[in-house]
This record gives C-alpha cells, structure tokens and sequence, in this order.
C-alpha cells in the first residue's frame, strides 16, 4: 500500500464502522514544543487522520487562533526539521496516518526530495499546501509521488464545475472540501447550501471527501457527516489545547463517544 | 543572484522583456512570478486575468485612463533640472517628479487605473493594503473619484509612524483597518487584505499597490506605471538634450522603479534600483531583499525574498515605511538575474542626509523612501563625474514629518543664518 493510500484506508474505515471520520488538525508545537508527542499520540488515538500544521510566518489563508498558535510555535524554535526528528523519534508509536498542513515557502526551502523522504520515513502520508494552487503543484507533487506521498487538493464552494473535476481527480488520499468562502477559524456557521456542495464534490469525486473550515461541534461533524466521509477539525481543537484543556474528551465528543 | 542564470538563459529572458513579452502567459518572468494563492481565490485572480486581457489594451480604458491622468491626476508631471544639487554633485542632475501628481506620489497612477478597472468588471467595493500610507490615500482618493467604497488595510505599527495619512484617508471617505498579527506592517497588511477578499472574491476588488503579489498584480502594475518611464524618457530628449546615463529609483516592491525603468530597457542607460540598507547588514535590520535575499515564494509570487533557512519570511528595518517589506516584485528579481538593472541599498542615515541635502539645494521636501535613491545618486556622482543622471522622485515627503521630528535637522551655514 502506497502512503497516501492509509489516508484513504483510514478514512473508509471509519465509514464502514457508521461514523464520519475525524481529522483533527494541531499546529506542531503548540501551545508547548515538549509535549508535541503527547499531544500528538493523544489525539491520534481518537483521530482517524491527524493533520499537523507547519508553522509559517505568512499564515494568510488562516484566521487568528491558527495565526497565533503559528507564529508561537515559531517563537519557541519549532521549525520544519524539527517537526520531522520529533516525530523519527515516536516511530511506531503513533497508528492514524499524518498529512502535513504547510504553506509552499517552508517546504522549498527544506527542498522537495528531502522533504519526501523524510516525510516517508516519519510515517507522513501526504500534504496540503494552501498556497500551491493546481497549476503551480506539478513539481512538488512529482517529488511526493515518487515516494508515494499524496498531494491533497482543496476544493471550495467558489470552485468552478470543471475545475472541480480537474482537483478531485488530481487530489490523493482524500479530496478537502473547504466549507465556506473564507479563512479557518470563521465563526459563522457553516452555510446553509452546504449539502448540495459536498454532493456536487462527492460525485465528482472517486476518493472520500473531507470537509473542514468552520467545524466546531457535534452537530456540525453530524451535519457534514450526512455528505462527506470526514470532518476537519481545526481551529475549536487548538483553543481546546490552548486552554490546557484535555483534546481527548472534546474529539470524542465531536463524534458521540 | 545571477547564479540563478545561465548565461545564454539570461540574454534570451532580458530580450524578451525588452520585446515586451514578459510575463509569459503563466505569468512568469522568466523563474519568478506566478501565482501562488489559496484555492478560494483562483477563479478571482481568473476573472482578474481576463478582465485585464479585455480592458487594459482596449481604446475605451485607455481614453478614460489617459484623461483622468490629464485632467485629474495632473500628468504629465514635470521634468525639473536640479542646478545646486549638479553643481555640488559634480553631475548634470534631472528629477522627475511624481511629488507632483495628485495625492503626491507616482501610487496614485496605478490606484486611478486599477479603481477604473474594478468599475468596470463590476466590484461591489474596493480593498487595498498600505505600508507608508501613500497608496492608501491615493486608493481612497481614487476609489472616491469612480464612487467605490474603499478599506485600506494598514499595519498598527505604520499607522502610527505615518499618521497624517491615516488622517487623509478616513477624510477621503475610506475605512482604514488597524493590522496587528504578524510585523503589523506592509506584509501583515498584505496578509489581511488578502483573507478578507478571500470572504467575498466575487463582490471585492483588490487594489494591489505595489508590482508585487501573483500574477496578474505585476504586470498591471507594471502597465499603469510606466507612465512614468514613457514620459520621463521624452522630457530627457526634450529638456536634457538626450537619455540619461543612468537612472535611479527607489525600490521597496519596486512599482516606481518598474515604471521608471520598463520604458528604457531597450536603451543604452544604466539603471540603478535602491533598496533601504536599514542600520545594518544583519537579518532584521534592513529591507534590501535583493542585495541579501534568496528566493523564495511569498503572497502569490516566486521572487527573491528575505527568509531564514526554514523558509521563514523574516521582518525588515527602515526608517521609510514604503521600504519595509521582505519581498520584492518578480520582474525585479528577473532585471537582477540577467544584470540588466544594478540593485543598491542605501542606509536609514544617508537617505535621512540626501533628504536635507535635497531640501536645502532645490527647495524640495521629497519621501524619505525617494531619499535612498538620492543617497545613491550622490556616491554614484562622485565616483563617476560629469555624468547625465535621472532620478525618479516618486514622492513627496510631507507624510514623513512625524518621523522627520524625531530627527532634528542639521543645522546649515547658509549666509544670514
């Protein structure tokens, strides 16, 4: 099995068991570098696919929690290096494959092929880079791809029909469906027409569809449950750390345990 | 830089942008450029593009363009010898002066033609970032010109040093939002300007200031500028007697200095770009990204930015805010790249010298980010005599009083005082 086939794996296990599956996201790091692998084992116990966040000086498709937490973990020394020899040293320990959340200049900075190997070797099964638009990718994606890594593609409800096509057949692992027109963290509640969004994604699309952006409680995992095999939680889970709080209890909650 | 080259790679790119065929249709100049941005965004910067294709060019945009640059901007500016200033460089010493455009600096060209764009692809309302506030106030005035509601976004740390225009923008009838993540200047600015049109790409126009950012933001901006360029050449052949031999402009994302310089690349004419130098040499305390910059992707485009070894985009230093910025635009990093544009910095120290030296020889008070490019003129006099130099006076410097009080002027020995 390829690595980002486990994100798939992952993902259609949850949905053979009844439930949405659950991918909770943390910027590395945050809110203290020496409880990284805890905290990452922690939530990894209760997650099906744990999504890390890279901290990036220029966070602009993020709102305030993911901007504070980022640019935090990046005043305590976290960096992307670092992130990688913290997590050689859990090998084995942590099952729910991990999908790295990075904007571009990080990763082309660390270079493409070292970045695919060290990726494999830490149990990292594919990337999402918010600034690194399909047409900019082919680069980058061959790296990963070579080491079958997958390159996960954003789609969001301002995407046109036929590129919609183009990102849901491009994506690996699964296709992330952004909620809503806006940046993570929003506050407003998801959108009214979000059923017939997803539908629309989901036809399109031959691998499970994760939404996120917006997703805070039970019942908004209950609601894009209904359309997409997985719900993305974010910014709600960094406050929860943020707070000291245990993520345990409140990622259980998310999907009625 | 020009390692990034080869050679014979290097003269193919320069004669294609003298051809005028940069950037290409993926919006590249050459390595740099393209178009980095969040996928929210990319229909946005599609209907963007086409919009550009089908107006720019287009004899109706032009005629509203030149007119309101006529009528209303006051173009074209003038072309003023600066007597005492050749006399004590030692130099034949020609300013062009976008001072004296309307709102005072060369920004209101490119705020006037992007605000006559958005009307007519039907924006809703119009979003701008600014760091020195000079792009805020022309955003303002011009958004106020086509009747467009305008917020400009602005560093907390900006707004303070360049209050004046904070001042004039809310009294051009723009709302002007305080930034406080990230360095709480230019970048941070940009940063937040960009999240908010990701809210509604549809409905919002954003008014990019600088010839920075993805593509098409560069070439537009290059377009609307060159103005400048196409103007100051003439006036040279017409009032000078000829080109220059070399031509200064200041360069922080670099739209005078493309302005100024994209007419001339054709032309046996030395071009200078000058970065602020800051107070030193170190990560952090300048903004010369070109001098000491790698490259890098950073708000939607590959250029040369300034970065740790992480890829972490690190802040500046400069005593000019419309300096402080960590990137640079990409057709900067390609005119660097093949050798055709020579990039310089000069420190906080020697802009704020030229700045008195400039005021007290020819009675004009000009931007202290203008200044660096004068503080370079200068050494570059002395090293060459005699020589027939162009300086892009891109602004004016009344916004910088604020600043210029901390400093107290040198006193001169003139006769009487």
């Amino acid at each position: 099995m390829q690595a980002h086939e486990r994100i798939t794996a992952a993902i259609a296990a949850a949905t053979k068991s009844g439930r949405p599956a659950l991918v909770p996201f943390i910027t590395a790091g945050y809110p203290k570098p020496a409880d990284f692998i805890y905290t990452l084992k922690a939530i990894a116990a209760v997650g099906d696919v744990v999504e890390l966040g890279i901290p990036f000086s220029d966070p602009m498709a993020d709102g305030m929690t993911i901007q504070r937490s980022s640019f935090e973990a990046l005043r305590q020394g976290v960096s992307l290096k670092w992130i990688f020899d913290q997590l050689d040293s859990a090998s084995g320990e942590i099952d729910a494959p991990l999908v790295m959340m990075s904007y571009l200049n990080p990763l082309l900075a660390f270079g493409y092929d070292k970045l695919a190997d060290r990726a494999l070797a830490a149990g990292v099964c594919g990337f999402i880079v918010p600034d690194l638009p399909f047409e900019e990718s082919a680069e980058l994606r061959a790296a990963l791809e070579a080491k079958g890594l997958g390159l996960i593609q954003l789609v969001t409800p301002a995407t046109p029909e036929t590129r919609l096509q183009t990102l849901c057949d491009a994506s690996r692992g699964f296709v992330y469906a952004v909620t809503i027109t806006g940046i993570t963290g929003g506050g407003a509640g998801l959108p009214a027409d979000l059923a017939q969004y997803l539908d629309r994604v989901a036809r399109l699309s031959s691998l499970p569809v994760c939404a996120g952006f917006g997703i805070r409680a039970r019942e908004d995992v209950a609601a894009v449950g209904k359309h997409a095999a997985g719900a993305i939680v974010g910014s709600a889970l960094v406050e929860v750390l943020e707070r000291g709080d245990d993520p345990q209890p409140y990622l259980r909650s998310l999907i009625g345990q | 830089m020009s390692a990034l080259l080869q050679a014979d790679e290097a003269s193919a790119l320069l004669a294609a942008a003298i051809r005028g065929e940069l950037p290409d249709e993926r919006g590249r100049f050459g390595p740099f450029g393209g178009r980095y941005v969040p996928e929210t965004l990319v229909p946005a910067f599609e209907r963007l593009e086409e919009g550009v294709r089908e107006h720019l060019h287009d004899a109706s945009f032009q005629a509203e363009f030149r007119k309101e640059l006529h009528e209303w901007v006051g173009r074209p500016t003038a072309l003023t010898f600066a007597p005492r200033l050749s006399e004590i460089w030692g130099a034949d010493v020609w300013l062009k002066r976008e001072d004296l455009a309307h709102t005072g600096a060369h920004k209101i060209n490119n705020a006037i033609g992007q605000a006559i764009l958005a009307k007519r692809l039907g924006a809703r309302r119009i979003i701008a970032e600014t760091g020195a506030g000079q792009h805020g106030v022309a955003s303002a005035a011009a958004c106020a010109r086509v009747g467009l509601p305008c917020s400009v976004y602005m560093g907390a740390v900006d707004m303070e040093r360049q209050a004046p225009n904070v001042d004039r923008m809310l009294r051009l009838g723009a709302e002007v939002v305080a930034v406080e993540s990230g360095d709480k200047t230019l970048r941070a600015a940009i940063d937040e300007a960009l999240r908010t049109w990701v809210t509604d790409p549809e409905g919002i126009y954003y008014l990019l200031g600088s010839a920075v950012g993805a593509h098409p933001y560069p070439y537009l901006v290059r377009e609307l500028q060159s103005v400048i360029g196409e103007e100051a050449r003439q006036q040279m052949i017409d009032l000078a007697g000829g080109l220059p031999d070399v031509a200064f402009a200041c360069v922080g994302g670099g739209s005078n200095a493309i302005g100024l310089f994209y007419p001339m690349l054709g032309d046996d004419i030395e071009l200078i770009g000058v970065e602020a130098g800051g107070t030193g040499n170190g990560l952090g305390q300048n903004a010369a990204t070109l001098a000491t910059g790698t490259p890098g992707v950073l708000q939607g485009s590959y250029t040369i930015i300034l970065q740790d070894d992480d890829g972490q985009v690190q802040e500046t230093h400069s005593i000019s805010a419309g300096l402080d910025y960590s990137g640079v635009g990409p057709e900067h990093a390609l005119l660097q790249a093949t050798g055709r544009v020579k990039y310089i910095s000069a420190t906080d120290d020697e802009a704020l010298e030229a700045l008195e030296e400039l005021c007290a020889s020819e009675g004009i008070l000009t931007a202290l980010e203008t200044s660096h490019a004068f503080a370079a003129a200068k050494k570059y006099a002395k090293e060459h005599p005699g020589k027939r130099i162009l300086i892009g006076n891109s602004g004016r410097g009344d916004k910088d009083m604020p600043t210029l009080t901390k400093y107290p002027a040198r006193t001169r020995s003139h006769a009487g005082a």
